[in-house]
């Protein structure tokens, strides 16, 4: 039905709101009939829709109201959104009598969790407070953020503090001697905040021995096969004769690559995950690939050459790798301790150092000129995956005893002997570290050229983009923010397969000879009829002999 | 990220560890404010900083009526003074796709390129130019790449017009937080290329308003963004995996949001073999 206009004159509607054309505008004009009009004008406008219960007077009323509240600019043009704006927001309101749940976003999970780091913890006594303000392996977080902040680099001061109470539980809750915050790993699904620590002497022995359990019991099981073998080779195929090449084994516990001990969490407030010690083989094979952290340690790695652990592993060779490549102090800083007997020099070279009390720091402006006033801090490793070599092919005396039965099979099968592999000693200035290219290992800038007074010297690493070391006075550090890949210009070519083993070894009589030609068959035909025709001739003879034998013994 | 809200972005975006020293964030409040009224720019955005071998460029973006419009690109060394790039043409896009390696720092820096196709050398030589390309060619070159492929907003941050010039949406109250964890709600801010390939059921649900450009959803290779949750779930933070160091921020239900790049100015070419 038609409730709008136009109007046609005949209708009774027609001509309520133009003025001088109302049916009784003619006639003497009746102030109650204007009022009559805008009277029914408002019912129309009263009337609730059948569909939602609004009213046309009520949502013009509160359009308007809320256009004269906010006065936006230019409210012509957004009349139809701040309408439907309205309707929305009426809607919530009458509509539903069900309350809505509270909506509990994760994002209040994890508030509690944040929150949790500020709350102290309940056991805790005046004793503790006493510790705390001592000695503490805690280290001040803040104002190595704030020396790195003068470079651009860091986080952001929220995220710092939160490290930090962090880094204060994991104290709390493990028998750690020295602790600092490593740097920060970026990951495809969650991120990765890494904590290099070192625990107390003799506090991860129990760890090892499980280890060393195991790994006798690995030996044990391949003697006994090896002799079942032996005794079934006539029935058997032929046995594989390949030999895997010897596994170099990892680098004790709090020497070499594995000095440190480095634990992760994904956020500051989840908890802090131990990383698992780096073995020399997962070093070399993450020198071959390149792939991205998804922030869960379980992940497996998928790569070829296939990658010996899951994500934790590989996270833990590229955090070794970094350090051992990135990680500086200004020279002096450290010194090597007097040892008194140094002929006991084994080939690793030396490995400790202590701190120098008498380290006179030197100048921002000297630190940034030149790269020889820094040095390298941590081992390098090697190629083989160990920062000390260790020549796989020596046997321990055990070896030698239960290989007694084999040593005739062995003597021909000795690969050539390895070449020691040396690398730069401890402490060797930056100058030496060769660049990318003509690019320089390390770009170094003053944190501000305007106020060199308190200017920060800081380093950037290009072979490792993400390496940040600053030095100011005594103060120095070293930080890793990024993906935890190596800069290469070039671009990453995956290893190919190794070629195929050959199965038997080639000799004549399995290799294939061509077939012979014509004429080669019908020579070697007339040959054999010719050997054919004297061999007969002789036989005859034979014959004739054996049979004047027999006539002569009669 | 708009200059006006240079401080809270660079708090957002810092998670990456990268970001600026309290000397550049302070004296680009002001000399961006300085670049608007020199140039009579309507918006003037930071884009980053690209670090070169011995110092770095930082970038700022001014914008005119149109939003999509092409974007003049100025530089600074220090963050004081800035100098206006030459538009970008197609030519100098090859040239610097061909470079390798770092940025030197140096504007005035030239590369040599060695011609792969003999034919193309001889043309050079014809012409009388010898193959060299200007720093400055392949920082403004990289720029517009790394806008290209991925210089992203919001869905219905912008709207288009039906003059065909593109604005602010003023009506843009922020992505809800199922929304914003989904790439299909964040569009590349450049000239749609898969926009027409859309079959006619998904073109019936868009809206011509807002839905005009390319969405992240079909991105090759698929996963080269990450999206994360950060600061307690409360800020969405993409990164590209594919130009490592471009990093955008949302804050779900806020009008909030913005990229930055801070980085090497290199494409991740290993990508593929990375996921």
């Amino acid at each position: 039905e038609r409730g709008h206009g136009p109007y046609q004159p005949h209708e009774p509607g027609y001509g309520l709101y133009q003025p001088g054309y109302g049916p009784y505008d003619d006639q003497i004009p009746d102030p109650k009939s204007r009022m009559l009009a805008i009277q029914n004008a408002k019912a129309y406008l009263l009337k609730s829709s059948t569909t939602s219960g609004l009213n046309l007077y009520d949502h013009l009323a509160n359009m308007l109201t809320k256009i004269l509240d906010e006065q936006p600019t230019n409210a012509v043009d957004i009349i139809e959104n701040i309408s439907k704006d309205v309707k929305w927001a009426r809607f919530q309101k009458k509509m539903d009598t069900l309350r809505d749940e509270h909506e509990i976003l994760p994002t209040f999970e994890a508030a509690e969790k944040r929150k949790a780091l500020f709350l102290k913890a309940n056991g805790e006594g005046d004793e503790e407070l006493e510790e705390e303000i001592g000695e503490t392996p805690l280290p001040n977080v803040m104002e190595t953020a704030f020396y790195f902040e003068q470079a651009g680099i860091g986080l952001s001061k929220d995220e710092s503090y939160h490290i930090f109470l962090a880094l204060k539980k994991l104290i709390s809750v493990q028998p750690i001697q020295t602790c600092r915050f490593w740097g920060k790993i970026l990951g495809l699904e969650m991120n990765y905040i890494i904590a290099e620590v070192q625990y107390h002497e003799g506090e991860e022995e129990e760890e090892t021995e499980e280890e060393e359990v195991t790994e006798e019991g690995g030996k044990g099981e391949g003697e006994v096969e090896d002799e079942e073998e032996e005794k079934e080779k006539e029935d058997e195929p032929p046995k594989s004769t390949y030999k895997p090449p010897p596994v170099i084994p990892k680098e004790e516990n709090g020497t070499g690559a594995n000095k440190y001990v480095y634990f992760v969490c994904n956020e500051p407030g989840k908890p802090w995950v131990k990383l698992p010690p780096v073995t020399p083989a997962q070093i070399v094979c993450a020198r071959k690939i390149k792939k991205f952290f998804t922030g869960r340690l379980d992940a497996p790695v998928v790569s070829f050459p296939p990658f010996p652990g899951n994500e934790a592993n590989y996270l833990r060779a590229q955090i070794a790798r970094i350090s051992a490549g990135t990680q500086i102090s200004p020279i002096g800083f450290y010194q090597f301790a007097e040892e008194e007997d140094e002929e006991e020099e084994v080939d690793g070279g030396r490995d400790t150092y202590e701190e120098n009390p008498d380290f006179q720091p030197l100048s921002v402006a000297e630190m940034v000129d030149s790269l020889s006033t820094w040095v390298h801090n941590v081992q390098s490793i090697l190629k083989q995956g160990r920062c000390v070599w260790l020549n796989p092919l020596q046997k321990t005396d055990e070896e030698e005893e239960n290989e007694e039965e084999e040593k005739a099979e062995e003597p021909d099968e000795l690969p050539q002997e390895l070449q020691q592999e040396i690398g730069p000693p401890l402490l060797t200035p930056l100058s030496e570290d060769e660049g990318i290219q003509n690019i320089p290992a390390w770009t170094a800038q003053p944190s501000t050229n305007l106020i060199p007074q308190y200017a920060v010297a800081v380093l950037q690493s290009n072979r490792w983009p993400g390496a940040y070391a600053f030095a100011s006075g005594k103060k120095f550090d070293n930080i890793y923010f990024g993906w935890g890949h190596k800069y290469s210009p070039e671009n990453h070519a995956p290893a190919l397969p190794p070629p195929v083993q050959a199965e038997y070894p080639s000799g004549p009589e399995i290799t294939e000879t061509r077939d012979p030609t014509v004429e080669e068959e019908l020579a070697f035909k007339a040959a054999r009829e010719e050997a054919l025709a004297t061999a007969e001739e002789e036989e005859e003879e034979d014959e004739e002999s054996a049979e004047e034998d027999e006539e002569d013994d009669d | 990220m708009e200059a006006s809200s240079l401080p809270a972005a660079l708090e957002l975006v810092s998670g990456g560890g990268a970001g600026l020293s309290p000397e550049k964030r302070a004296v680009l409040g002001s000399s961006l404010l300085l670049l608007q009224r020199d140039y009579r720019f309507e918006r003037v955005w930071f884009w980053g900083c690209i670090q070169g071998v011995c110092g770095a460029y930082y970038i700022a973006e001014g914008l005119g009526p149109d939003r999509a419009a092409p974007r003049s690109r100025l530089y600074s060394l220090n963050c004081v003074e800035w100098n206006l790039l030459p538009p970008v043409t197609e030519e100098m896009v090859t040239q610097a796709g061909r470079l390798k390696g770092r940025f030197q720092g140096d504007p005035s820096f030239e590369y040599e390129y060695t011609e792969r196709n003999a034919e193309d050398a001889e043309r050079l030589f014809e012409d009388g130019k010898e193959p060299m390309i200007k720093e400055e060619a392949r920082l403004v070159a990289t720029i517009e790449q790394i806008d290209r492929a991925v210089g992203i907003i919001p869905r219905g941050a912008f709207v288009k017009t039906p003059l065909g010039s593109v604005s602010e949406n003023r009506n843009f109250e922020g992505l809800s937080l199922m929304e914003a964890k989904r790439l299909s709600s964040y569009f590349h801010f450049t000239e749609p290329v898969n926009l027409k390939n859309k079959t006619l059921l998904e073109k019936a649900d868009l809206d011509p308003s807002t839905d005009f450009l390319d969405s992240l959803e079909h991105d090759i290779p698929q996963g080269s963004w990450t999206v994360q949750l950060e600061k307690g779930g409360t800020v969405v933070v993409l990164r590209s995996l594919l130009w490592l160091g471009l990093t955008f921020y949302h804050v779900p239900m806020t009008k909030q949001y913005g990229y930055v790049y801070f980085g090497n100015g290199e494409k991740n070419l290993d990508l593929p073999f990375m996921l």
